[in-house]
């Protein structure tokens, strides 16, 4: 009895979380025409792919080239920082050090809708608004404080043995660095890489803030322009949002796994 | 090169990029909000007037409440569900591994596209929702899910429940998986049942997970801006216009940049608060949570 209640109800909440997903796939694949006179929740009697070539064709690989854009630039300038300065608070630990952590740390409770305005000015000041770099550059900056947690507490559990034995050696600090510090963290950074990828392409707040030229929009912000241009053509909107995801939908079917464990991993023990 | 100069360059760009585009905007912010600054000409300074202004408009006081509204009734709701389906994921079989697959389907949309499937599914003419309620006989309840001003709260809750429980289950699943075996086997041993089980094991050993789930669930509600934002840009008659939709409001459309500045500060005080609850719960639970795992 409880066996079958449990069975009834996880495919009950299966169906509610892919449901959803489905109808934009279904509805993505119908005409125009049969969005309004089909039935919703069934599958469509013909399949139809102009859809999805008339949102290629309405400049949706620029969109999709500036995520990509925003989103490799944050990682390349995110790690770097992050990596070297999460070297240095664990190998290279003085008062000064340990006071900046506590700062990073204090970032974390800083929700990024509280500094949008100042930073709104902050862009314009410096000459970036209406910039990728605009974009790119905050993002970075409030992807630091977790970054460097996750880090931190990786390398942290490095023995220092393994750091005694190279220096014993001859090895310098940058050595220690790239040959020691960086191939053992390697599961800490992909889990930095996998979190921060998610949380850049599907921002929408520094886009919508921080560009105004149509030409700049990544794929969140072109989607709600598509909304707001298109509003009769559903289908086509949501082959473009089925399309904004496919990134993240190649990454789950190749490795679900670690895809799961970068998003959480800055929040298990 | 000393040591001393090599850690200055390991830890500079860190400090520099978090301080031009972190902690300067965020005092930024509280400056801000004491002038009458419109985004164009020089802000002057003006005092406490914005905060003032603050305390006495209704409307950001309503903001204030429904963010607090939202912030409360997602997390009665996500966090038995999350509870359950992470406690249910954290088995292994087949059958929960191919189930999962489904659950986690959410974690790959951003909120814009959450958002927009939503706002087709939930349309009241063409909707995927009402359709189906008419069609098996319940079309009173057929709503006017994102246009009527006492339902649409609920609707938002409920869509960003789908959106977040995944993520909250994955959290509470991970948790599950920690726990030692050795427990669960000892409390057999000595005749306790499986809720038994549940209420002096799996509860007690949970509390980090908890309390981390918990400050996120919170925190996260304060920045419910993308959804609601595109969803029903904060109406209708302003009936889910959190604090964060009304600032972007304020600052951006109004362009009193000054007046959303103190929204933001205020959205920000209460973020700082509930993070230091947390550090302040973790910091002896994890502790004393990793003992009780070792005794």
């Amino acid at each position: 009895m409880k066996k079958l209640v449990v069975s009834v109800l996880s495919i009950v909440w299966a169906v509610l979380s892919f449901y959803p997903v489905l109808y934009m796939l279904f509805e993505s694949l119908r005409t125009q025409q049969t969005y309004l006179t089909g039935t919703p929740w069934l599958p469509p009697t013909r399949i139809y792919l102009g859809n999805f070539s008339s949102v290629l064709e309405e400049g949706f690989f620029r969109y999709f080239l500036n995520s990509i854009i925003v989103a490799v630039l944050t990682l390349i300038i995110l790690l770097l920082c992050a990596v070297l300065g999460s070297y240095a608070f664990v190998r290279m630990k003085s008062k000064g050090t340990e006071r900046v952590f506590t700062l990073f740390l204090s970032g974390l409770a800083i929700p990024v809708q509280a500094a949008i305005i100042p930073l709104y000015a902050i862009v314009e000041k410096m000459g970036l608004y209406n910039t990728l770099w605009a974009i790119i550059l905050p993002s970075a900056a409030f992807a630091l404080p977790l970054s460097i947690l996750i880090l931190v507490n990786f390398v942290r559990d490095i023995p220092t043995e393994l750091y005694e034995a190279m220096i014993l050696e001859g090895v310098g600090e940058w050595g220690l660095l790239l040959r020691l510090t960086i191939p053992l963290a390697r599961p800490a950074v992909t889990a930095v890489v996998i979190y921060n990828f998610v949380q850049v392409w599907n921002n929408f707040l520094f886009p919508l803030v921080m560009t105004e030229s149509p030409n700049l929009q990544t794929l969140p912000l072109a989607l709600e322009h598509f909304q707001g241009q298109y509003t009769m053509n559903v289908p086509a909107i949501l082959a473009s949002v089925l399309l904004s995801a496919v990134p993240l939908i190649a990454a789950y079917i190749v490795a679900r796994r670690q895809l799961l464990a970068g998003l959480t991993a800055g929040f298990s023990r | 090169m000393t040591r001393g100069v090599l850690r200055i360059i390991f830890i500079a760009p860190s400090v520099i990029l978090f301080s031009i585009f972190g902690l300067l905007p965020m005092l930024g912010a509280v400056l801000l909000s004491l002038t009458n600054w419109n985004g164009l000409n020089a802000p002057k300074f003006v005092g406490v007037t914005n905060w003032v202004t603050f305390a006495h408009d209704p409307q950001a006081w309503h903001s204030l409440v429904l963010t607090l509204e939202v912030m409360g009734l997602t997390w009665v709701i996500q966090t038995p569900l999350s509870v359950a389906i992470g406690m249910f994921l954290a088995g292994r079989s087949k059958y929960r591994e191919i189930l999962s697959i489904f659950y986690f389907l959410p974690l790959l949309f951003s909120s814009v596209a959450i958002a927009i499937v939503w706002s087709y599914i939930l349309d009241p003419n063409f909707g995927l929702l009402n359709e189906l309620l008419t069609k098996v006989g319940l079309g009173r309840l057929a709503l006017d899910w994102l246009g009527s001003p006492s339902v649409v709260l609920w609707t938002v809750v409920a869509i960003v429940s789908w959106q977040y429980i995944p993520f909250h289950s994955l959290l509470y699943q991970s948790g599950r998986r920690q726990i030692p075996n050795s427990l669960y086997e000892a409390a057999i041993i000595d005749g306790a049942n499986e809720l038994q089980r549940f209420v002096y094991i799996t509860v007690p050993q949970l509390k980090y997970t908890f309390i981390t789930s918990t400050t996120l669930m919170l925190t996260g509600s304060l920045t419910f801006f993308d959804l609601i934002y595109i969803l029903t840009n904060g109406g209708p008659d302003n009936a889910s216009n959190v604090l964060a939709v009304n600032m972007y409001d304020t600052a951006f459309s109004k362009q009193q940049m000054g007046y959303g500045s103190v929204m933001a500060v205020v959205i920000a005080l209460m973020g700082i608060v509930l993070s230091l609850m947390l550090t302040r719960f973790t910091g002896f639970t994890r502790m004393e949570s990793q003992q009780q795992g070792v005794a």
